[in-house]
């Protein structure tokens, strides 16, 4: 194994265990704060599939953007460790997520072939960003992400804008206070 | 990358799905099901990228970032219901929203 290999198997480890460790913590707080490792183990990992793009976007967006909301919304709603009723796992439900996700665990995993070490499995990087027609080829580049998006991408990306303002207006309507009192 | 193929990286992406549908499952808090509901999107991520490397085709990561562009949407408007909620009910928890149930 070389260091790369590892560096996967390290930062797999820190994804998949701060996923753990966030959906059994009992405070919030810790549960945001084992998010963001495992955030950022799945940016780490989109720098070993050469997506670094995706990796900065992955630590603004998430780690940094969401993780805040999610921060401020739990100081604002003052949720502490769970107490009393609340912090109690009823066996019957556990029991069935457990077994639900044991069962689509197995279905997703019977989709993947087994893993045939091959040289031929992880192409080569395309030398240039060139982009002929239609189909947009694998590249490092930031400029071949804006010429995707902006050609064709085109609608997409303007229904994901337009998307992100009706959720602005809906959360200003949401949190005004006379409208849930009417 | 000699030993890691795309299939490790798709096993990961199942594995990290299935820890954030565990979470959904067994949380009765709101705020840490919206959390999980994250984790789940971050798996699909990864299962996208894997294959956008692999196949040398940038649809894949294209895809990640509209992904991304509707989950901080989706986390945005699913706080403030949860405000609105909290306003109402006085609770986070999902036991506590039972209008339709009786």
């Amino acid at each position: 194994m070389n260091l790369v290999d590892w560096l996967f198997v390290v930062f797999s480890i820190l994804t998949l265990g701060g996923g753990v460790l966030m959906i059994f913590s009992r405070h919030p707080v810790t549960a945001a704060m084992y998010m963001i490792v495992s955030m950022l183990g799945v940016a780490a990992l989109f720098v070993l599939l050469d997506a670094f793009f995706l990796a900065v976007l992955q630590v603004l967006v998430y780690a940094g953007a969401v993780m805040v909301l999610f921060l401020f919304i739990i100081m604002l709603l003052d949720v502490g460790p769970q107490g009393g009723k609340a912090a109690r796992l009823t066996w019957l439900p556990g029991l069935a997520g457990v077994l639900a996700t044991f069962l689509l665990g197995l279905l997703l995993l019977s989709f993947i072939p087994d893993a045939t070490a091959g040289s031929g499995s992880w192409p080569a990087l395309p030398e240039s960003t060139y982009v002929n027609g239609q189909n947009l080829t694998f590249s490092t580049a930031v400029s071949a992400f804006g010429y995707g998006l902006f050609t064709k991408y085109m609608l997409p990306l303007q229904v994901a804008g337009f998307m992100l303002l009706a959720a602005m207006v809906g959360v200003i309507i949401l949190s005004k206070k006379h409208n849930l009192q009417s | 990358m000699e030993l890691i193929t795309p299939q490790h990286f798709l096993i990961l992406a199942s594995l990290l799905f299935a820890i954030g549908f565990l979470g959904v499952l067994i949380r009765r808090n709101v705020l840490l099901m919206l959390m999980s509901l994250e984790l789940m999107l971050n798996g699909v991520n990864i299962a996208l990228v894997a294959f956008s490397r692999s196949g040398t085709n940038l649809d894949g990561s294209i895809f990640v970032f509209f992904i991304m562009t509707v989950a901080a949407a989706e986390v945005a408007v699913g706080l403030a219901l949860l405000v609105a909620l909290f306003k109402k009910r006085d609770s986070v928890f999902s036991e506590d929203m039972r209008l339709l149930r009786n």
